[in-house]
């Protein structure tokens, strides 16, 4: 049986993805470790998520009180060894499986018998990367969104070996987060890269096509369909670099024409024209804010 | 601007009740023509004409290359589902700028808002969002998640206002059918291939239901 969970470690803590999701934990009221190799880029994380606390804080969001407990729940750790004390892993680390099933791997010797590892994957299979662990059974899929901190899905998904026990544990947390969990399939993409990488592709061809301007088919996008964003703006805050190497992530598994990386985005990044970050993408950016804070 | 509805049929942009309808002035009074369901005319001597769409080209009823003052429109429905407010204006290769301004002012002097496409099936919005569709229904097919969540996942995680599968639902499979078929016919795209329940919506509205074929 499943150990209660307590204590949440989180890999890959120093990145956006991982310091949303140790924010996620914390606020839940779990003890939570965050998790990378680099001290500096904790510490680089730890200071946006202070930021963001305040900033909810301020907005009448959030009690004082309760911004302090969160952050007393939080420590951070270089040592691997240190995670040795949690009930749940979840990682978020570089979206590559060689380095998943590697740091499952040396999970396996620092953790306890009965502890739950999650994955944030968000294009591998969560089968492939239990591969990494002598518990497989133990493995499971939890996909946040991005910003963790603010959007409540997460998708679920049990690998071929993943346990009921183990799935059910970790649904249940999910919930206790406060979170809105669904649940997948082990398959590329799950649902929402399933369907968006694939929209967002189209929408690009549809640029290269000379269907209408970037500007017109979000426009078109937004106001006929009600979405919030338009896809050629969602790639430019995604990043155009991020888009391909999920092109790269779907395509060789999917065979799907659409998930290959279209002609004119491969252009766009080898010209620097990497969407927000860069300053220009399918638009041009003046200011670069951070998620959130 | 002035301008006159010839109508001919149900119009799938203005329903009966639109108050763009009974704005309209009569044709000899009007600097631009919006034809609905009647055989289109040239005109030289109008600022622009606008010839109301369904999943057809321009070029259909312009023939290729196009005039300077016809263009075409569509106001997006999905299905059955009330018109948007968004139009999606049709340019051909010969269309002129002068034709294109005056458009674009009428319908959005009527709170219209406008985008402008290229000539071909599909145009903005079915040529993008119908793969998707298909592909929440194959999904769907294949037990990758129940409809609930699907939706659920959509709205939630990418701010959609409705999910991809209880939109076209909404819409009518049927309806879907139709629109898939002509992309898929024109591009031959397995993407745009009608679904499994578009067909089977289909194949019934058509009283084929229960028969053997």
């Amino acid at each position: 049986m499943s150990r209660k969970i307590s204590t949440v470690g989180v890999c890959g803590a120093g990145g956006t993805m991982g310091a949303g999701i140790a924010l996620v934990a914390a606020r839940a009221g779990f003890r939570t470790i965050s998790y990378d190799i680099s001290d500096e880029t904790l510490g680089r994380a730890a200071k946006q998520s202070e930021a963001f606390l305040d900033k909810s804080v301020e907005r009448g969001k959030l009690k004082k009180d309760e911004r302090d407990a969160i952050v007393a729940a939080m420590s951070r750790a270089t040592d691997i060894g240190v995670l040795g004390a949690c009930d749940l892993v979840i990682e978020a680390v570089f979206e590559n499986l060689a380095v998943k099933r590697d740091l499952l791997q040396r999970l396996d010797t620092v953790c306890a018998e009965d502890v739950i590892f999650a994955s944030n994957t968000s294009t591998l299979s969560i089968t492939e990367i239990a591969s990494g662990s002598r518990h497989p059974e133990r493995v499971v899929g939890m996909h946040f969104c991005l910003p963790a901190q603010l959007m409540r899905l997460i998708e679920m998904s049990p690998g071929i070996l993943t346990s009921d026990e183990t799935f059910r544990t970790a649904w249940e947390w999910t919930k206790a987060c406060n979170q809105i969990p669904v649940k997948t399939q082990d398959k590329p993409g799950f649902i929402l890269n399933a369907l968006l990488v694939p929209f967002n592709n189209d929408a690009i061809r549809a640029v290269e096509a000379g269907v209408a301007s970037a500007e017109d088919i979000d426009r078109a996008i937004k106001v006929g369909l009600g979405y919030k964003m338009g896809p050629l703006e969602l790639i430019d805050l995604i990043g155009l670099d991020t888009q391909v190497r999920l092109c790269e992530a779907f395509y060789p598994v999917t065979l799907d024409p659409r998930a290959a990386a279209p002609p004119l985005l491969r252009r766009m990044v080898a010209a620097g024209l990497l969407g927000r970050k860069s300053g220009r993408g399918f638009f041009p950016y003046e200011g670069n804010t951070m998620f959130g804070a | 601007m002035r301008y006159a509805m010839i109508v001919a049929g149900a119009s799938r942009s203005f329903l009966d009740a639109d108050a763009f309808l009974s704005k309209a002035t009569r044709a000899e009074d009007a600097d631009i023509l919006i034809y609905a369901g009647a055989p289109f005319a040239a005109d030289p001597g109008r600022i622009a004409i606008l010839v109301e769409l369904g999943d057809e080209s321009l070029a259909e009823h312009v023939g290729e290359g196009g005039l300077a003052n016809v263009l075409g429109f569509a106001r997006y429905r999905n299905g059955d589902d009330a018109p948007s407010r968004l139009i999606e204006l049709v340019r051909q290769p010969a269309s002129g700028d002068a034709a294109i301004k005056a458009a674009k002012a009428l319908f959005e002097d009527a709170g219209f808002q406008v985008v402008l496409s290229s000539d071909q099936i599909g145009r903005i919005i079915n040529r993008l969002v119908l793969p998707k569709y298909n592909t929440a229904l194959r999904f769907l097919d294949e037990g990758l998640a129940s409809q609930a969540d699907m939706d659920l996942t959509c709205k939630l995680g990418l701010g959609y206002p409705d999910g991809p599968i209880e939109r076209v639902i909404r819409g009518g499979l049927a309806n879907h059918y139709a629109r898939t078929k002509t992309l898929f016919d024109t591009f031959g795209t397995s993407s745009y291939a009608p679904p499994r329940q578009a067909i089977v919506a289909f194949n019934r509205s058509q009283g084929n239901a229960g028969k053997r074929r």
